[in-house]
């Protein structure tokens, strides 16, 4: 067994385009993603934050007092474009503010007096930009509204009648663990994408060449034929997990942490743990690819089943991702899932939960050995063997 | 020694007949020959003596031992050359036969050793240490056999093996094989090739239609059929000339 599992690494390392693929650029693409990410949130966000605000205005003349409140606040504001909904939906103007007709007279009866922020919510990246005048028009409405309630000698605070402050206890760990929600997702697929070449190479591979038959002809049993096979998978499998956690934990140097006010907690340690913990789940993904290569009638059947296999250790992810829940014991028994919440956890900084971490360990380590089990019955099948008959 | 009586295959659900009933016996220290034309079913037998397939029907003895029943101890027994020679290219070819070598079990003092034989008498020192990828049909054939005698068998079985094998190489092919029966091994091989059981083969099976339509020498099968040539006999024996032009 030990002996095919050798030809078989020695046999793909010597196919340097593969090992290109699988060992370098699978791993590292999770974490130059990481980074230039971040860079990329982080600089958007302050450069938003930080740029002077143009504001286009539609009837200025209706609230002077307003657009001058706005330009000491340091609002540049300037003339609307003539058709202001098409600038809007051509993505010229992030956000236009309409003063109506009405405005001075509703201010003069004192009644709420109205504008308007022409905008499209379904842009994101206006946010920033709509909630900077939000909060800027809304100061000015609490001004107001403070001077015309002392004008009458009442106390403004009466129609303040609590005040809501905000205590966040999440700490710059959970914060930073937020920011990487999707690392259990590229640690996962790294585990199923190395090994996707090696499982077809041989098994659909060996058949298509030919060399199937005369290596079933030596005096092994045929399960430990296909465990060499399985075992040499799982090898590429936690050889690109390993260097792709490393390349993860280089990664948060290049981070701009500080500026965004997150303790990113991936280091040895926590890389070392999600190793353990993954390292079954790359068992379970070669027994899992092998499966489905060994039934292609080809190579190239074979790897666009490959290219669906890759949904599989998606599905937990985006589960987690979509229905955010509070992690509970019996998703740590249920592989694939349970590396996507133990790994948020840990990233996260929480305590290690042992039953959990126990519990992933080896739920996930008993389905891939059934799968393994499967997978090695394969050979048993003649027509797994002959490609021609 | 193998012994075959009463062999039969079916696939498909028994719809496909490959190998109908064939019946023969090879002798250690003789050379035997599987003739018949394509489709005859004689890799189908062949893959039944090596155990890849389980018969339907018949019984099978390589040295007494039953491959259904110990098919590794068989396997141990039996040298195969099968019709896809299925080299790894990537590998040079002493990886290739190192590879089986240690598949047996065999030190790798013994496997470099028997490597060297092979070199000298296969005349294949040259390529031992280049990748099979663009090795020449010859080269494959060579690096095919040395692998699968690689635990000095005791039977050897050759399905089509000059296959694509140009004349020098061909007759190169057939000295060795002679030394192998000299040497008191069973060797077995399959071939569609008149010529190529007439200047080897102590012992002929025809095979047609999945069945054994004469055995004997080749002088024998000539008295038989009344023929002068072999190619005659071999016609009139199997009732038609089909699979010949191939």
């Amino acid at each position: 067994m030990i002996t095919v599992a050798l030809k078989e690494i020695v046999d793909n390392f010597r196919d340097r385009r593969v090992i290109l693929s699988t060992l370098l650029l699978g791993p590292l693409l999770g974490p130059v993603l990481l980074v230039v990410l971040f860079n990329v949130i982080e600089r958007q966000t302050t450069e938003r934050l930080e740029q002077a605000l143009s504001l286009p205005v539609i009837g200025a003349e209706h609230a002077p007092n307003l657009i001058a409140f706005l330009e000491r606040q340091g609002v540049e504001i300037k003339a609307a474009p003539d058709d202001p909904q098409q600038a809007i939906r051509r993505e010229e103007e992030a956000i236009i503010l309409v003063i109506s007709a009405e405005f001075a007279e509703a201010w003069q009866a004192g009644r709420p007096a109205p504008v308007e922020l022409m905008v499209d919510q379904s842009l994101r990246y206006t946010d920033t930009t709509v909630s900077r005048v939000r909060t800027l028009l809304n100061g000015y409405s609490g001004q107001i509204s403070q001077l015309r309630l002392q004008l009458r000698g009442v106390h403004p605070d009466l129609v303040r009648p609590i005040q809501i402050g905000i205590d966040d206890q999440a700490t710059p760990e959970a914060r930073g663990g937020q920011m990487l929600s999707f690392l259990p997702y590229f640690i996962l697929i790294m585990a199923f994408v190395a090994g996707m070449h090696m499982a077809t190479d041989t098994t659909a591979g060996e058949r298509e060449r030919r060399s199937l038959e005369p290596l079933l002809i030596n005096p092994l049993p045929r399960w430990q034929i296909m465990g060499g096979k399985l075992l040499a998978t799982t090898f590429f499998g936690l050889v690109a997990l390993a260097l792709g956690l490393i390349a993860f934990v280089f990664a948060v140097d290049f981070l701009p942490i500080e500026s965004l006010d997150i303790v990113l907690n991936l280091d040895w340690r926590v890389a070392g743990l999600a190793f353990v913990l993954t390292a079954p789940a790359a068992l379970f993904a070669a027994a899992f690819l092998i499966i489905l290569a060994s039934f292609a009638k080809s190579f190239r059947e074979a790897q666009s089943y490959m290219g669906l296999a890759i949904f599989v250790p998606m599905l937990p992810s985006v589960w987690v991702m979509i229905n955010p829940t509070r992690t509970e014991t019996w998703m740590s028994a249920v592989p694939l899932l349970s590396q996507n919440v133990l790994i948020l956890e840990l990233v996260r900084g929480e305590p290690i939960n042992g039953l959990w971490f126990g519990l992933s360990l080896l739920t996930t380590t008993l389905a891939a050995l059934l799968l393994a089990a499967v997978a090695a019955s394969l050979y048993s099948r003649p027509r797994l063997i002959f490609t021609s008959d | 020694m193998i012994a075959v009586q009463g062999l039969r295959k079916t696939f498909d659900k028994g719809r496909v007949v490959a190998v109908d009933d064939i019946s023969f016996n090879a002798e250690d220290g003789c050379i035997t020959g599987l003739l018949g034309p394509n489709g005859a079913g004689k890799t189908t037998c062949l893959r039944m003596l090596y155990t890849l397939l389980n018969p339907d029907a018949g019984d099978i003895r390589i040295d007494g031992i039953d491959p259904q029943r110990q098919p590794l101890a068989v396997k141990r027994t039996l040298g195969v050359v099968p019709d896809s020679r299925g080299l790894y290219e990537r590998l040079t070819a002493r990886e290739n036969i190192v590879y089986f070598g240690r598949l047996h079990g065999l030190s790798a003092d013994t496997i470099g050793r028997r490597i060297d034989h092979f070199a000298e008498v296969l005349d294949m020192g040259d390529i031992l240490e280049r990748r099979c990828a663009g090795f020449s049909q010859g080269q494959r054939v060579k690096v095919a056999i040395a692998r699968a005698l690689i635990h000095q068998p005791r039977t050897i079985l050759l399905d089509e093996p000059t296959n694509g094998l140009d004349v020098m190489t061909t007759r190169a092919l057939r000295h060795f094989l002679q030394g192998l029966k000299d040497a008191g091994h069973c060797v077995v091989l399959s071939t569609h090739i008149m010529q190529e059981v007439a200047a080897l083969c102590d012992h002929i099976v025809i095979i047609a239609k999945g069945r054994v339509a004469a055995q004997g020498s080749a002088e024998a099968l000539l008295q038989r059929a009344g023929t002068a040539s072999l190619e005659d006999a071999f016609v009139r024996l199997i009732g038609s000339d089909e699979g010949l032009l191939a």
